[in-house]
């Protein structure tokens, strides 16, 4: 019998970039998993929490929790949207019945496949340079890495994974965990800063010699490829689930 | 600034970004700060471990803070020293000026307290006839440029050298155009040693106050505080009241810690311990609250407290070092300044907690591990809740909310932008009511969404089963 | 209620939990050979670090060392160092103002970064630390700890006495971090290990 897990799309992926959504549940079922996606869901109410909006999130995480309360794992392909559950939801769902559980479940798909599914290899093959970029949720509120600044010792998830594609080569980069200034509400009510550390981002991958930019949230890279099409710059952009379900090199 | 011209973090980051070599110029001299604290954080074995202990320090000293204030007066009484307690910055100038004119001072030579920046001394004693001269390298350039430090650490780190040249040929008489680090700070050298001699009293911070002995350590790297007090007979010495350690042991913690942080050298090159006055001398320790005992009521804010004024969160912050010190207009700037300015004044400083992308680095580097970016988050449910927020962010919040909290609402939405945001055209999309679209493209919109993909797909694999 | 009640009261108003004031007792950095350590942490910081045998040779190192050499105003706190200005008989410390070099005795030494704690127990005008224009510290090789927790543990603070960790000479780096040493004190560190004290 395989595992069942209920998948949390977040809400601009599943209205946007629904390719990301669909290159998560290929990876999942290639590990033999079934991959059930309620379809109430939404959102998990990171705009509004980070706007400070605790109200209008609230409904929210009641909404997530009662969508996802049955199943085993819920799996996302957010870092940032798994944080928010994991270690924002407190102030929402504290000393609520499942609520605990909810935050033990509840995976981003890197961490899932790495720590639940315990995966060693992939069959795979995807032959360019890739600059990782470390979505700073993922990297600081999940731990899914070292972060540079930390003077301690953690298994890079993402990387792990990418290291098991043949083929593909990781470059280095300067400010290997710098934020790509996408934050949220951030990106557009300090626009002038967002924009130039999204710049800088770029510049640094460019300099590096990435050829394919990924991340493992779909955030970050949606601000960074507005910036990427706007200055019309070779560099292709694609969410690790793509790379992973063995997607062709994308726009 | 007048109060029509009130600036929020957002403009004054603009403005700073447009300069946009400058801007990068202040981004990598920053980060270059930060790159040596990693280089000497890293030569620490148990630097996680220092971490972990100067935070439980300082908890232990903020939950028995009462306790502490009481016996570090007490002792420091039985050396010698004089403590006063001000409950706010009036009641602090008043005290330094009461002290200055009983002796009769007339010119004061100050290192560097980020304290007297708080309650804004220099102006205040000027005011009253008092010469006051900062000796830290960096204050002193932007005392003489009238303008407040942009970096708790590094006063002047916005500032070029050629600029520093021409304000020391301005004022110290250095030779037009130069520009050469050396021969400015050997001018300065020469500048501030008469005011060493001249000064009738000396003015400084305090980094740590020991409570145990009632002893007060002050760090500095060009020994401006010791020439500052060591000739003249009158040290006043102003602290925050945060700043009490328990034992005289423990300043083997944060002295292993601050210099680290804040410059990346393993000790700064003066850590100067007074027990007492000297021989004929006078030592007045100043304890200012200005709101910190309020903070230690707050459980989200609490942990702030332990600051020990390093710095290392403004260098690693990716926004500080793109928009400066001054865009955040408080005494200190960056992720610390953004928690504790709310805290005097939540309306003229509610942009920024929002100046800041969440990127967590900021609470990865403190030395006391102050759980930074949770807290500025906080504040800014705080500032929603106070009704701070700018109507079009509360509108656009409300309004996404209900949407999202209505399934076939939040899929009806994304249907009709999917359909109709590719038909129209780009002036319509693009134009300044489109911040986000400035210099960014909006992503192309797909024709289906994924949970119609899917259904398609698992519809289609059903049939072909 | 003056601002100190009021400041107490305001401190006592809420009674927190006291989480436990944490030991010191832990594993801090050990450095295999502690010499070597010490002598690249005082270069680190822009010092020079000598390895003797007596203060005789302290005094024929210092006949090598330029501003020791050539200066005209040299006070020397240490016995068998020989200098020309005695602070016991100057009473205004303004005075010393145009010391060229100062020899003092430092008690013990870091390693983990050069610093060397030196206290104005026996020193009349401690200015001279940082007014001079250069510096030397001696210390006993036998006096070198690996980290601050050991140096702290040698400390006894005692009322009125002024104490300070000196790690080289002065610097400074405020004006487009270019590091220029010797920037209000000293220009210059010569720190003197000795073996025999």
């Amino acid at each position: 019998m395989s595992m069942r897990v209920g998948l949390f799309i977040p809400c601009y992926v599943d209205q946007v970039y629904p390719d990301v959504g669909m290159a998560t549940v290929e990876v999942l079922e290639q590990q033999g998993l079934e991959v059930d996606f309620p379809s109430a869901q939404t959102c998990c109410g990171q705009p509004m929490a980070n706007t400070g909006c605790n109200d209008d999130a609230k409904p929210l995480a009641v909404k997530f929790m009662e969508v996802f309360k049955d199943y085993e794992y819920v799996v996302a392909p957010s870092g940032s949207c798994v944080a928010m559950v994991r270690h924002h939801y407190e102030e929402f769902l504290g000393g609520v019945p499942g609520f605990e559980e909810l935050k033990s479940k509840t995976f981003e798909l890197c961490e899932f496949l790495t720590d639940v599914l315990k995966i060693e290899s992939l069959d795979l093959s995807f032959p360019h340079k890739v600059g990782l970029h470390q979505s700073c949720h993922g990297l600081r509120e999940l731990r899914m890495g070292s972060a540079s600044e930390l003077m301690s010792e953690t298994v890079n998830k993402p990387k792990q994974l990418l290291e098991m594609v043949s083929d593909l080569e990781l470059v280095d980069l300067s400010r290997p965990d710098e934020c790509c200034g996408f934050g949220g509400t951030f990106a557009v009510s300090e626009e002038a800063v967002s924009c130039m550390m999204g710049d800088d981002r770029i510049a640094d991958h460019e300099e590096s010699g990435t050829s394919v930019m990924t991340a493992a949230d779909m955030s970050c890279l949606m601000h960074l490829q507005g910036l990427i099409d706007r200055q019309k710059k070779p560099i292709h952009v694609m969410h690790i689930a793509q790379i992973l379900a063995g997607r062709e090199v994308t726009k | 600034m007048s109060s029509t011209s009130k600036k929020y973090h957002p403009q004054e980051a603009a403005e700073f970004v447009a300069d946009n070599e400058r801007a990068h110029w202040h981004d990598k001299a920053l980060w270059f700060v930060r790159s040596k604290r990693d280089k000497a954080a890293a030569a620490v074995p148990e630097w996680e471990a220092l971490r972990e202990t100067a935070s439980q320090i300082k908890a232990h000293m903020v939950a028995k803070h009462a306790d502490f204030l009481e016996q570090f007066e007490e002792q420091a009484t039985k050396l010698g020293a004089v403590v006063h307690w001000a409950k706010n910055p009036e009641e602090h100038n008043r005290i330094v000026l009461e002290l200055l004119q009983k002796h009769e001072v007339k010119r004061i030579v100050k290192s560097k307290s980020m304290l007297t920046e708080e309650c804004h001394l220099n102006p205040f004693l000027e005011k009253n006839g008092i010469e006051v001269v900062d000796t830290d390298l960096g204050e002193r350039i932007v005392q003489l440029r009238n303008e407040p430090p942009s970096h708790i650490v590094l006063p002047a780190i916005h500032i070029k050298k050629g600029e520093v040249g021409e304000l020391f040929h301005e004022y110290l008489g250095t030779e037009k155009g130069a520009d050469d680090p050396d021969y400015l700070t050997e001018a300065a050298r020469h500048h501030l040693r008469e005011k060493f001699l001249a000064a009738d009293a000396g003015i400084t911070g305090v980094n740590f106050a020991i409570a145990e002995t009632g002893g007060i350590v002050v760090c500095t790297n060009e020994g401006n505080a010791d020439l500052g007090t060591s000739l003249a007979k009158l040290h006043i010495a102003c602290m925050g009241i945060e700043k009490l350690i328990p034992r005289a042991q423990d300043l083997s913690v944060f002295t292993r810690l601050l210099a680290r942080s804040a410059t990346g050298q393993p000790i700064t090159t003066y850590t100067s311990h007074f027990h007492g006055p000297r021989e004929g001398g006078e030592l007045h320790i100043i304890m200012l609250d200005n709101g910190r005992s309020v903070l230690r009521q707050s459980d989200d804010f609490r942990r702030s407290l332990s600051c020990i004024r390093c710095g290392a969160c403004m260098n690693t912050c990716p926004v500080y070092r793109r928009s400066g010190g001054h865009s955040y207009n408080n005494t200190v700037p960056g992720p610390i300044g953004s928690i504790l300015g709310p805290a005097m004044d939540a309306e003229k400083h509610s942009s920024l907690p929002f100046a800041c992308s969440l990127c967590g680095s900021c609470s990865d580097v403190c030395p006391v591990k102050i759980d930074l970016h949770h807290q500025l988050l906080k504040w800014r449910g705080k500032i929603a809740e106070r009704k701070l927020l700018p109507w079009t962010k509360r509108m656009s919040m409300k309004m996404a909310s209900i949407v999202l909290r209505n399934t076939w609402l939040f899929t009806l939405m994304g249907g009709i932008a999917r359909k109709v945001m590719p038909l129209m055209p780009r002036f319509l999309v693009y134009n300044r009511f489109n911040d986000w679209g400035k210099q960014r493209d909006l992503p192309a919109m797909p024709k289906q969404s994924f949970r119609q993909q899917l259904k398609k797909r698992n519809d289609s694999q059903k049939r072909d089963s | 209620m003056t601002h100190k009640s009021e400041i107490l009261k305001a401190l006592r108003k809420n009674l927190l939990p006291e989480p436990a004031l944490p030991s010191l007792d832990q594993e801090w950095i050990v450095y295999e050979d502690i010499n070597a350590q010490f002598e690249q942490s005082v270069a680190a910081v822009g010092g020079q670090c000598h390895f003797v045998d007596n203060i005789s040779d302290v005094q024929t190192r210092l006949g090598e060392i330029e501003p020791y050499r050539d200066g005209k105003k040299i006070c020397s706190l240490v016995n068998g160092v020989e200098g020309n200005v005695d602070l016991d008989q100057i009473d205004d410390p303004h005075e010393l103002e145009d010391v060229d070099f100062a020899v003092a005795r430092g008690h013990f030494g870091v390693a983990e970064n050069g610093a060397i704690w030196v206290t104005d127990e026996h020193v009349k005008h401690r200015v001279v630390l940082f007014l001079s224009q250069h510096i030397s510290l001696i210390i006993p090789k036998s006096e070198l700890v690996n980290n601050m927790h050991e140096g702290y543990a040698r400390v006894k603070h005692v009322g009125g006495v002024f104490g300070v960790f000196i790690s080289g000479p002065s610097k400074t780096a405020d004006i487009e971090q270019s590091l220029v040493i010797g920037a209000h004190g000293a220009r210059s560190m010569n720190v003197f290990v000795v073996e025999n004290v």
